[in-house]
């Protein structure tokens, strides 16, 4: 299992310098540098000393190798723009987004996967069919139009919520968690319930039922073991998306997130700043991955048990390393 | 037990199971499966029979009613009763069911390769139903369910694997052993040993006749192999097309056989003391149980089929105080099959 865990963190760093690679070489593409922005407030020495200082003397490898090690110490360079380091920024921003990203994920697998699973025992009936038309039209609002109206309903109308920012505790949270989490939901319900519909007429459901286990242990123990897997994944991808930060949601609630800092960034063409909230966000997702990875072993035994190592195996069959040796 | 299942004791307490004109059907969207039609068997305590036939006839549907598991939709139960004990299977409410499955009925299914839940190791998958029923704690089943991969022959180390680590017949074996856990009354063996190569067969075959002898289980094992009928059964009920067409004790059938297409079973098997007499299959196929005819579904097949047989609505005859069979031929008294002649030629 540590051996499965190892490899998996060790195959994360090739993703990451890839991915960070590619963004960054992007963006380094974009015709004009910080230095032309902040170019009124400083004097030409001065400029020329920090393009040394930045690296634009040299090739973006080099500008690469080196944004990557300051990264690892914690630095994400300089916003000219904001007179701050990125990284602050960032650390800043996070609590929010983490907020947002942790209430939508939550609701939306608390109510979508009973609400999956009941779809899927009652195949083909009116709550399926209720749930499923439900899911399409939670997939098909688009998030500024459904925040807008829940602004306009909620805030406007009803006064129930603040509008805009983070401010108000759970208060803030409900719309733009709400407006976030319908989209997950639609897709988690419909991953849960397409997922249950395949193991709920297997036949090891009939082997638990005829020995007797009550019916409420046959589909939370038996059959949702099984069916997490796409389960599982729907979420990790869901919780790295969102922890990337939702633009359009943070924008349209102005929530003091990473999304916001980010379109923020991109127009006042804070390359470092963007660079930094799009780095981190790859980050981000490649942790979630891991942690995604790291469950697929605890659920899928046929996962787990190509890593035991060689001696629990042993242990187990009851085989001595002689036994082995002389059958060989 | 409440009032309406003391009702339903019968004098003969002596049955462990009772079938009473049980009938199963799988409506689909635009047919509707027969799959089985009005059958009866009464299965005294401590005997096996035998449940033959070919492929299709009904044998599992016929099991999975006993534990009142039939998948619904598409399966309905249209009309019978089942007495396990004196109970009927059918009317018990979903909790007495889940006490009763397991533990006084339980069943050995026909496919090992899918019937073991694949996230659980086999340990866990055996000590549940011991931990449900003997209300033990876990560390206890957990060492019952070793002492039974021991007995069906799997060193008890590798309770901690998971399914998938096993052999097609060792997995057969650990479906054999959750069946027997709890050391139930009646157990329905679904072709037990198909998995299995011979030796081991003959093993499973030895420990079900001990199970027999010592905690006197009754059994219903379904099988298409008649040479193990003969082995270890008591009683035979052969089934085609959803009817049992012919039942009685392992001697009237193999020895007295009435029905023609009991004898067209016994003239397929390859004949040990003739190895160059050709195999008899039975020509042609079962009906499509989805449009069974009115009268005899094996009259189509059958050599000594008269016009009338195909329209006559066929009923069970005695042919001795255990012995019945389903062929109106028998109304004319002088009719006779010619068992071990050669027939289809
Ligand atoms: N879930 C189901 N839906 C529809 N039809 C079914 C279903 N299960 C069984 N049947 C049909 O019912 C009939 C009897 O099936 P059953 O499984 O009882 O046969 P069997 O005698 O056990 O055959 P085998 O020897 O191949 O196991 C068959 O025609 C089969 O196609
Ligand atoms: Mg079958």
């Amino acid at each position: 299992m540590t051996k499965y865990i190892f490899k998996r963190i060790l195959m994360l760093i090739p993703v990451i310098i890839g991915v960070s690679l590619l963004i960054f070489i992007m963006l380094d593409l974009a015709p004009g540098t910080v230095l032309d922005i902040i170019a009124n407030d400083y004097s030409p020495e001065q400029l020329e000393e920090l393009r040394h200082q930045l690296g634009y003397d040299r090739s973006v490898f080099y500008r690469y190798g080196k944004y990557m090690w300051d990264l690892v110490h914690g630095d994400l360079g300089i916003s000219y723009i904001y007179k701050t380091p990125v990284w602050d920024l960032y650390m800043q921003r996070l609590p929010s987004t983490l907020k947002l990203a942790g209430a939508s994920v939550l609701v939306s697998i608390l109510l979508s996967i009973p609400l999956g699973i009941l779809a899927a025992r009652k195949h083909g009936s009116i709550t399926d069919n209720v749930s499923m038309v439900a899911a399409l039209l939670g997939l098909s609002m688009p998030n500024f139009w459904l925040g807008l109206m829940l602004i306009i309903l909620f805030s406007l109308n009803l006064g129930w919520f603040p509008s805009s920012g983070d401010t108000e505790g759970i208060k803030s949270l409900i719309l733009p968690a709400i407006t976030i989490g319908t989209g997950l939901m639609a897709t988690l319900t419909r991953t849960t319930r397409s997922s249950m519909l395949d193991v709920i007429r297997s036949d090891y459901l009939r082997t638990a039922r005829a020995k007797g286990v009550p019916e409420k242990a046959v589909i939370r123990k038996h059959a949702l073991k099984n069916a997490l897997i796409p389960i599982i994944t729907v979420i990790g991808t869901q919780m790295g998306r969102t922890l990337g930060g939702s633009v359009v949601t943070e924008n349209v609630f102005s929530w003091p997130g990473i999304g916001r800092l980010t379109i923020e960034a991109v127009k006042q063409r804070d390359t470092i700043t963007v660079t930094g909230c799009i780095i981190m966000s790859v980050i981000m997702i490649s942790i979630i991955q891991l942690i995604v990875d790291i469950a697929y072993a605890f659920v899928d035994p046929r996962l787990k048990s190509q890593y035991s190592t060689a001696s629990k195996r042993r242990k187990r069959i009851g085989r001595t390393p002689e036994v082995r040796a002389n059958g060989t | 037990m409440n009032a309406e299942n003391r009702e339903n004791l019968r004098p003969d307490q002596e049955n462990v199971l009772e079938i009473d004109h049980l009938t199963v059907h799988y409506v689909l969207e635009d047919e509707t499966v027969e799959a089985v039609n009005d059958i009866s068997i009464q299965l005294k305590k401590g005997k096996i029979m035998g449940l033959v036939g070919e492929t299709g006839a009904g044998k599992t549907s016929t099991a999975l009613a006993v534990l009142n598991l039939i998948p619904d939709p598409p399966g309905v139960i249209r009309s019978g009763r089942v007495l396990i004990n004196g109970r009927d299977m059918l009317k018990l409410s979903k909790k007495e069911l889940e006490e009763v499955r397991g533990s006084e009925v339980s069943m050995i299914f026909q496919d090992p390769m899918t019937s073991l839940n694949p996230v659980f190791t086999v340990g866990e998958q055996i000590a549940e139903s011991i931990r449900l029923h003997e209300k033990c704690d876990q560390k206890k089943a957990m060492e019952r369910a070793e002492e039974m991969l021991s007995l069906v022959g799997i060193p008890p180390e590798r309770a901690a694997e998971y399914p998938h680590q096993f052999s097609g017949g060792m997995k057969q074996r650990v479906v054999i052993a959750i069946a027997l856990a709890c050391n139930p009354h009646l157990l329905l063996a679904d072709e037990p040993t198909t998995a299995l190569d011979v030796t081991i067969q003959a093993q499973v075959l030895d420990l079900m006749v001990n199970l027999k002898q010592k905690m006197n289980t009754s059994m219903i094992f379904i099988t298409h192999d008649l040479g193990i009928v003969a082995e270890i059964c008591d009683e035979v009920a052969v089934m085609y097309a959803g009817r049992i067409i012919e039942r009685g004790t392992l001697d009237d059938i193999f020895n007295h056989t009435r029905h023609p297409y009991t004898e067209g079973l016994f003239n397929s098997l390859p004949d040990i003391d003739n190895r160059t007499a050709e195999l008899k299959p039975i020509p042609g196929l079962m009906p499509d149980p989805t449009m069974l005819p009115k009268g005899c579904a094996f009259a189509p097949r059958c050599p000594y089929a008269r016009p009338e047989c195909i329209e006559t609505p066929q009923k069970e005859q005695a042919v001795s105080d255990t012995h019945f069979v389903m062929c109106s031929a028998y109304q004319d008294p002088s009719f006779r099959i010619q068992r071990q002649e050669v027939f289809y030629e």
